[in-house]
């Protein structure tokens, strides 16, 4: 923008934090700084520059200042705009489904089992349906682990099985039966057009279907299943990104203990 | 070239004889076997294409029919030539009439098998001599415009749609990509058939079809001659139809593709031995078009640990180095694959990155080796992720790496929008240029940390081949010493799809593509 790089306005913040109108902190309290990126199909010039920074407006932001622009192709213009949010939320009012299992190291789930239940957890796990991709349910399972955070193979009270990618949801059940597992874990991890939903949900009403949802813990985890996308699908749980090895097991091994299985 | 990390020569030199013998050991399983695909792939060398009423193509209906009635084993030559011979129909006639019902070709009298062979070679010469003229095609357009120089831009489309695909690629045209590649569908690896025609719905990606590439590349050729450069397509043989989908890409100009058996068996769950005998035809028609191929080392890292098995990635490219070379392809066709995967948490992680990249550049001097960039540490976090990326950009700079994956800001969140390839390929572009030549500039200390490591490396890739030629390929391979991934010999998927061939059984174009493989 030709307006200049910096905003000399005397802005009137209350600068008290106020939970019940919750906003975006960028340099002073209650600013409510954000930045947004996108794309618009249409050619760079001064008429969509103008449209960005309404369509910003639009978005609830004050003072929207279009900070760069930049053409992606003839009819296409990629747009940084920054802005305060005019939006507020009261955080008081806000109830998350959230996993209440504390959470415990390696040696600590171990320990538990062998004291609690005092057998060896049977757990399978899959990237289900046609997903190719094995990072997530590997960073869970495999001895390794990921950044640090032992897999479920290294558990010494856990039986665990990968069966790697692109698993159908028939052979997983299959499979968890035969091995008669305790837990079976999903993993989706590249997902378009919400194909993982559907996904679970088949995985579900086989279950359901063969009457064994009750038999297994069911767990899904990957970067766009959270616990609420998971529980109202119909799992036990759900792990998005950030979550390991032991915040998965912390969650069953509570959950088994709980439910009264043996 | 004087190495640069002082690396043992002697040791590369035993190493690739290692993989020599291992490859050639291999070798002579493949040379005794064909598959279904390869049988399908000759269909359609000889014209064979289209679907009938539900959707099956052509190639398919016609080699489970020779299958179905116990002929595979000669092959689909022999009895394609004879029946052109008995009835007077084309090859195209011919799989029509048997897709009908009306014909069965295994019941007709057999002609004189030289005769056979006469008819078969003709064919075989005519679609041969389609697949050269791509290949003057696309020397004609580097001659005129020149070749990049530096490392290749390359990108991926994804959108399911190959309309939408084509709007994305030429956007990543512009905006400097030098080759674009259209992600196939998640699941299409498993397929024992290639779709037909065009395709608008895929999930992470589009098929790949022969209706596909010809629409793309037809696209990409607008975008080279608007830009005045030559814009590269790559699509994936890989998968279940490894040499259909090179035939398909030899017929439509494409110029790359990822050709990797041993990614198959690991990450795919593909039956090893029906896909290392895929993969040498499949490379033999790759080598004779011109293609660049792409390996798939890189996921070892994905999977293991990019520091522990460092060793497994280079002693792979040297094992598919050498199933290269068997298939007829020069060295500036093998885009050895490696990739940035070292946890970003490690002291000196950039160090060792730095110091892999340029062995493995050391070792295989002429090939255009494909980087691969960091996936596995990216965390939704794109701020640092597009660090991590520049940091990425800067090894390929510096060590001459060719094809040069581009990372991106939102990996780990959803498939590139167009936005963030064109911040990756500002990215990659502005460091190309700024650093372009630093990598002649400086030199690595001698015995220092890089100098090292690259030894280490180097040794126990040379200890592995060692055990490999010991075991063979098979053995190790169920033995799970590839990315901790045990696959057994007998399991997987596509094994009920492996022939014995047996006398009188004969494929002409590895003859011909052999002899005509780019010199």
């Amino acid at each position: 923008m030709s307006s200049g790089l910096y905003s000399t306005k005397v802005k009137n913040f209350s600068t008290k934090l106020d939970l019940t109108h919750l906003k975006p902190y960028g340099d002073t309290m209650n600013d409510g700084k954000v930045q947004v990126s996108f794309t618009l199909p249409v050619k760079d010039d001064d008429r969509s520059l103008e449209a960005a920074r309404q369509l910003a407006v639009k978005m609830g932001l004050d003072d929207a200042q279009v900070s760069y622009h930049g053409p992606l192709d003839k009819e296409f213009t990629f747009y940084v705009v920054y802005g305060n949010l005019s939006h507020s939320v009261d955080i008081n009012s806000i109830k998350v489904n959230t996993i209440d299992s504390d959470v415990m190291d390696m040696h600590g789930i171990d320990e538990y089992i062998k004291d609690k239940i005092g057998r060896k957890l049977v757990i399978v796990g899959a990237s289900t349906g046609t997903d190719a991709h094995t990072v997530g349910i590997d960073a869970i399972m495999n001895m390794k682990g990921y950044a640090g955070h032992y897999g479920l193979e290294r558990y010494a009270m856990i039986e665990a099985y990968n069966l790697g990618s692109q698993v159908p949801n028939e052979e997983l059940v299959k499979k968890a039966v035969e091995l008669n597992a305790d837990v079976i874990l999903v993993s989706q991890t590249v997902t378009q057009k919400d194909v993982h939903v559907a996904n679970m949900v088949e995985l579900v009403e086989l279950l359901e279907a063969g009457n064994l949802r009750d038999k297994f813990i069911l767990v899904a985890g990957g970067p766009r299943i959270n616990n609420d996308l998971a529980t109202e699908l119909g799992f036990d749980a759900g792990f998005g990104p950030g979550k390991y090895a032991e915040h998965v097991a912390s969650f069953f091994v509570d959950r088994f203990t709980k439910i009264g299985k043996k | 070239m004087k190495s640069k990390l002082n690396l043992n020569l002697d040791l590369v030199a035993k190493a690739r004889k290692h993989a020599a013998d291992i490859a050639l050991d291999t070798q002579k399983f493949i040379e005794q076997h064909t598959s279904v695909t390869i049988e399908r792939t000759l269909a359609r060398l000889y014209g064979i294409d289209g679907v009938d009423e539900f959707g099956v193509p052509l190639p398919n209906i016609l080699v489970d029919h020779i299958k179905n009635n116990n002929g595979l084993s000669l092959g689909v030559s022999v009895y394609l030539g004879n029946a052109m011979i008995q009835t007077g129909k084309t090859a195209q006639e011919i799989a029509e009439s048997v897709s009908k019902g009306e014909l069965d070709i295994t019941k007709l009298p057999m002609a004189d098998m030289f005769e056979i062979k006469d008819v078969i070679n003709e064919i075989a010469l005519s679609s041969a001599n389609r697949i050269k003229a791509n290949r003057a095609t696309r020397e004609e357009y580097l001659n005129k415009y020149g070749d990049k120089v530096g490392p290749f831009i390359y990108v991926i489309v994804a959108t399911g749609n190959i309309y939408e695909d084509i709007t994305q690629a030429k956007a990543a045209a512009a905006q400097g990509a030098d080759v674009v590649a259209v992600i196939r569908t998640t699941g299409q690896s498993l397929l024992d058939y290639v779709p037909f025609g065009a395709t608008t719905e895929g999930f992470g990606g589009t098929f790949a079809t022969q209706e596909n590439f010809r629409l793309m590349r037809k696209a990409l050729d607008e975008s080279s001659q608007e830009l005045g450069r030559y814009i590269r397509l790559c699509n994936y043989c890989s998968g279940l139809c490894m040499p259909e989908i090179a035939a398909m890409g030899a017929l439509e100009r494409l110029d790359m593709m990822l050709n990797d058996a041993l990614y198959g068996i690991l990450f795919r769950d593909i039956n090893m031995q029906r896909t290392m005998i895929d993969q040498y035809f499949s490379r033999i028609i790759n080598g004779f078009a011109g293609v660049i191929i792409n390996t798939g080392e890189d996921n070892y890292l994905t999977t293991a640990d990019a520091v522990e098995e460092a060793h497994t990635v280079l002693a792979s490219q040297f094992i598919n180095e050498q199933f290269a070379l068997i298939s007829g392809l020069k060295e500036e066709q093998m885009g050895l694959g490696h990739a940035f995967e070292i946890d970003p948490s490690l002291k000196n992680g950039f160090l060792f990155e730095l110091a892999q990249a340029q062995m493995a550049r050391e070792i295989f001097p002429k090939a255009p080796l494909k980087y691969m960039p960091p996936t596995k540490f990216k965390t939704g976090n794109i701020f640092k992720a597009h660090v991590q990326d520049a940091l990425f950009n800067i090894i390929t700079v510096v060590t001459k790496q060719k094809v040069h994956l581009l990372g991106m800001l939102t990996e780990a969140i959803h498939t590139p929008l167009m936005s963030d390839r064109a911040l990756s390929i500002e990215n990659a572009t502005y460091i190309a240029n700024t650093m372009a030549d630093l990598g002649d500039e400086i030199e690595f200390k001698s015995g220092g940390i890089m100098a090292k490591r690259a030894n280490e490396v180097l040794a126990s890739a040379c200890s592995m081949l060692e055990e490999i030629k010991k075991d063979g390929l098979f053995k190790t391979l169920e033995m799970g010493k590839f990315a901790g991934v045990k696959r057994p010999l007998n399991g997987g998927k596509g094994l009920n799809g492996v022939l014995r061939k047996q006398d009188g059984y004969f494929n002409p174009f590895i003859e011909i593509m052999l002899k005509g493989a780019v010199k």
